[in-house]
């Protein structure tokens, strides 16, 4: 009797950690998910999530390419998704654990089919534009009416941004992020990987670069909320995070988002699963978990990012649906352009010329 | 006298289990006591260099590890494939120069005012009586007890536009527009300042604490005024606290990162923060590792040549 009771308490003992260890370690954008979706996934499946956050693709790839990096699931843009999955960095995802697939927009994921053949390696998470965010009184102050507000010469005219310079401009840290909008404004090709083009988009930026305070790509968001900046080129649903939180704050702060007409980029950010992924069933379940649309819905509602489930349309605040600088109407939709893969060695001239920007070297 | 026996094992069991093997291997006990700092090097310093050193000869590449491996092995032939042209960047593109030059100054002048701060500081808390010198040491002590991190942000909340020190100046009517401070070169200052002070008062107040009153009143005595005792015998004799908290203010420095991230515009260019562009933003390992191994050079090596130069000084 008491060998038995030993024995089956052993047993308890061996096999109790293996189910109470179920974890998930998630390493997704900063300001990228409602506050309450991962209680509810940990509700829902008893698999406990250790979330951790970056701000820009290059920290993220960075890491994957280091290897063993212990992340389940990751959220990269489709252009550097693209790439990674050449380098084997992705497991293809199995798409019977993942039947809430079927609720995506095909038209959508066909788009994001050009990064990533038949879908087979990713999903679509949220998707967005990257614009310009401003502070409307004080670039009206400084600028006047006539602010050209719907174009990029808002901020990359020199002569304007010298007149933002005292109240702060800030720029997203990322080359590839920034440079197919000024490209459009040159009326160069966005997708160009011409390096005589390269350079000119580059001396743009380095025009304006004695302006401008800071180059960062998550600190605007609450720098534009508190009037600390006063225009920062960055993601629209960020911006809108910032809109929100000036009001919750209630400081007098009024935040525009503008797409500007001469086009900008239209990026996907993708879920995938690293092919040396720790737990990579519970990734599966989570990635089926956020495609339900009332979870997705939550999402969009709380980051202000469209995301790529039709049905979880009329879950979201009308405010958010209707607004055409997050849900962007057709003629605008068809001015965004896809973001662009550039081979090894354009990708390191842009870095080259981008560090060169960025320190006023 | 009887010694007083170790409960457990007695002395020479120790002996007979432990060091008599190794010596019988031809190892004795100076060698053991070397051996341990000797591995240390090597396993945490050594192996880490060459591994940096031999990433730097490579060519990056989109894959994992994203580099291109250095040389091919065929089972008959090994093929090495060294890309030299890592260092010749470094010397092509003026940025690292610059980098090296801002940071070993900026290190450099955050040393110098640490010492013109922390020089008085230390002179008070040794020359105070007992129980307000603990006081006072312990209140230099204890910042390290709230992370560094935490007190790097906070002055971020001091900095900025609408932060405490501007509210302040704009309140009491000395300014009517803020002043710009945070993410300039004066806010990396201060931040190295306040964050490495305690690593210049400690050894000041180490040596200060040890100085002989009597040498300062046979000063007294002799007729120099303070301020010559103070140049010809205090200052002299707290050299070795001098240079003990200037190297450990001016080596870290050089090299930090936090401070010029969190508090630094983009005309910071400190080095620490062109390694972290070329490792992260840029995927970069081979010239990141080429960047870390010309730092060392430039740092590490002249300092050893100073110390060896001082050492024969000293020895003749």
């Amino acid at each position: 009797m008491t060998r038995l009771l030993s024995l089956t308490l052993v047993s308890v003992a061996l096999a109790s950690p293996v189910a109470a260890q179920q974890t998930l370690n998630i390493y997704n954008w900063s300001d990228y998910i409602a506050e309450d979706t991962i209680t509810k996934f940990e509700e829902a499946t008893g698999i406990k999530v250790v979330y951790d956050v970056y701000d820009s693709n290059e920290v993220l790839e960075a890491k994957l390419l280091a290897g063993s990096s212990g992340y389940d699931l990751v959220v990269p843009t489709s252009n550097f998704l693209q790439r990674q999955v050449k380098a084997g960095i992705y497991m293809p995802l199995d798409k019977a654990k993942i039947p809430n697939l079927g609720n995506l927009d095909p038209g959508l994921m066909k788009s994001a089919a050009a990064y990533d053949a038949g879908n087979a390696h990713s999903a679509i998470y949220l998707w967005g534009t990257t614009g310009i965010g401003y502070n409307i009184d004080k670039v009206a102050e400084r600028l006047g009416d006539a602010a050209p507000t719907d174009s990029w010469s808002l901020v990359l005219d020199p002569a304007n941004a010298a007149k933002l310079a005292d109240c702060g401009i800030s720029i997203l840290d990322s080359a590839v992020e920034v440079m197919p909008g000024v490209l459009a404004w040159l009326g160069l090709p966005p997708d160009s990987t011409d390096p005589d083009d390269i350079e000119k988009a580059m001396a743009a930026l380095t025009a304006i670069r004695p302006y401008v305070r800071y180059f960062h790509s998550s600190q605007y968001i609450t720098d534009l909320a508190n009037g600390e900046v006063c225009l920062s080129i960055g993601w629209s649903g960020d911006v809108f995070i910032a809109m929100d939180r000036a009001a919750e704050a209630g400081n007098g702060v009024n935040i525009g988002y503008t797409i500007p007409s001469e086009g900008t980029l239209q990026w996907f950010d993708m879920m995938a699963i690293p092919a040396d992924a720790p737990h990579p069933d519970a990734a599966h379940a989570f990635i089926n978990f956020v495609l339900q649309p009332e979870i997705i819905a939550d999402i969009t509602n709380y980051v202000f990012y469209p995301n790529a489930v039709p049905a979880s349309k009329e879950m979201i605040d009308p405010e958010i649906t209707g607004d055409p600088a997050i849900y962007p109407p057709q003629e605008v939709l068809d001015k965004l352009f896809p973001a662009t893969v550039y081979d090894a060695r354009t990708d390191r001239l842009i870095n080259r010329l981008w560090t060169q920007v960025r320190t006023g070297q | 006298m009887p010694r007083a026996q170790a409960p457990g094992m007695s002395a020479p069991a120790l002996w007979r289990w432990t060091a008599a093997p190794l010596a019988r291997l031809g190892l004795s006990g100076r060698t053991l006591v070397i051996l341990v700092p000797v591995i240390w090097l090597l396993v945490f310093f050594l192996i880490p260099f060459l591994v940096v050193a031999k990433i730097s000869l490579s060519e990056p590449m989109i894959a994992q590890p994203p580099y291109a491996p250095l040389g091919t092995w065929d089972g008959l032939r090994l093929t090495l494939d060294l890309n030299f042209g890592n260092y010749a960047f470094l010397l092509d593109d003026p940025l690292y120069l610059n980098a090296y030059v801002f940071s070993i100054q900026t290190a450099f002048v955050s040393a110098a005012l640490a010492l013109l701060i922390g020089y008085p500081m230390a002179w008070y808390i040794a020359r105070s009586p007992e129980p307000r010198r603990t006081l006072l040491l312990l209140l230099v002590i204890l910042p390290f007890w709230t992370s560094f991190l935490l007190r790097v942000y906070a002055w971020q909340g001091f900095l900025r536009s609408n932060g405490v020190i501007n509210n302040f100046l704009i309140a009491t009517g000395i300014i009517d527009t803020p002043l710009v401070m945070l993410q300039t070169n004066f806010a990396v200052y201060l931040g190295i300042v306040y964050t490495y002070l305690p690593f210049m008062i400690l050894p000041l107040y180490a040596t200060l604490v040890k100085l002989d009153d009597s040498l300062l009143e046979a000063s007294a005595d002799l007729g120099a005024r303070p301020v010559a005792t103070f140049f010809h015998v205090t200052l002299p004799l707290s050299m070795p606290g001098v240079i003990a908290g200037f190297m450990l203010v001016f080596v870290p420095a050089i090299g930090e990162f936090v401070i010029p991230e969190l508090l630094g515009g983009p005309n910071t260019l400190m080095i620490g923060k062109v390694l972290w562009g070329e490792f992260f933003s840029n995927r970069d390992w081979p010239v990141a590792s080429a960047v870390a191994i010309v730092m060392l050079v430039v740092v590490v090596v002249p300092f050893m040549l100073l110390r060896n130069a001082q050492a024969r000084a000293e020895a003749e």
